[in-house]
């Protein structure tokens, strides 16, 4: 048990929490979303999770840029690998809380295509990097476009949908989830959660780095 | 462990506030929530479920990074 650090026994005990208290808190009474609003706990934590692991991603490339040190480019890649895994559950569990309670699987919702676009952008950027032999030439060819992929990221996920209708809290008139929704109580569980979820999703980043060094020292030999 | 502490303390610290809320009066008419559900006990079977789901992964997460540590040590 010593060589697991303690940030994932942390990040194990906030997830938890998040589960046990997810379920037995107190949530506020709304109309249409009913106990559905605990999906907050579980579905709106992937998105921060992913969020978190991208902006690590794309400070690594940023680093790879200014350093051309070959580990910071494979960082790069598996942080935005787990984040695709995040934002993939996310997706999923994203339409079937839409289909309860806006109604439908998939809506033309600006902040559901945003991301759909996002997620390819970054599925682009696996292919692009894994089809370039050179080693130095895909970690520059890599981080330029993951700083690519991470704007358009943003302006997809955080800009657009603020500038026409969506059925997202905080976004195009609707008001923001935390005005009305997420009472200090909810607080009390969600920022735990999406520390713990950052923090498990940081072991699988770690835990992919280590098998891809212990894969290229054996291609070595 | 002084990290994790104070890092725990930061983020619960608003139990203390929370304390301090005066109590609202309830309204008359509120939204249908699934308090039956809870009040009979049975929501525990679900969260149980869901922690042992969870355990198993996060054992098996344990074991791979031990089986990890194992091929780093050895090569």
């Amino acid at each position: 048990m010593k060589n697991i650090h303690w940030w994932k026994w942390l990040g194990v005990l906030l997830v938890g929490y998040s589960i046990v208290m997810g379920f037995m808190g107190k949530v506020p009474a709304q109309a249409i979303l009913h106990e559905t609003i605990r999906n907050l706990y579980f579905h709106v934590t992937m998105w921060f999770a992913m969020m978190g692991l991208l902006i690590a991603s794309i400070y690594y490339s940023i680093k790879q840029l200014s350093s051309s040190t070959m580990h910071n480019d494979l960082l790069a890649t598996e942080t935005a690998h787990v984040a695709m895994l995040l934002g993939t559950c996310g997706i999923i569990t994203g339409s079937l809380w839409a289909r309860y309670t806006w109604g439908a699987w998939w809506t033309d919702d600006a902040k559901l295509n945003g991301v759909a676009a996002s997620m390819l952008f970054y599925l682009a950027y696996f292919v692009l990097r894994n089809s370039i032999d050179d080693d130095q030439k895909r970690a520059r060819i890599a981080a330029v476009y993951n700083i690519f992929c991470f704007v358009m990221l943003i302006v997809f996920i955080w800009v657009r949908p603020r500038l026409t209708d969506s059925l997202h809290p905080g976004n195009g008139g609707n008001p923001g989830f935390g005005k009305y929704d997420l009472d200090s109580n909810m607080r009390l569980v969600f920022y735990p959660a999406i520390i713990g979820w950052i923090l498990v999703a940081a072991w699988l980043v770690q835990l992919r780095v280590r098998i891809a060094n212990l894969t290229e020292k054996i291609e070595i030999l | 462990m002084k990290k994790i502490i104070a890092l725990l303390t930061t983020i619960f610290i608003s139990i203390y506030a929370i304390a301090q809320e005066a109590i609202c009066p309830e309204p008359q008419q509120k939204p249908e929530m699934a308090d039956l559900m809870r009040s009979n006990g049975k929501i525990y079977v679900v969260v149980t479920c869901l922690l042992i789901v969870f355990t198993c992964v996060v054992v098996y997460l344990i074991s791979l990074d031990k089986r990890l540590s194992k091929l780093e040590r050895n090569e």
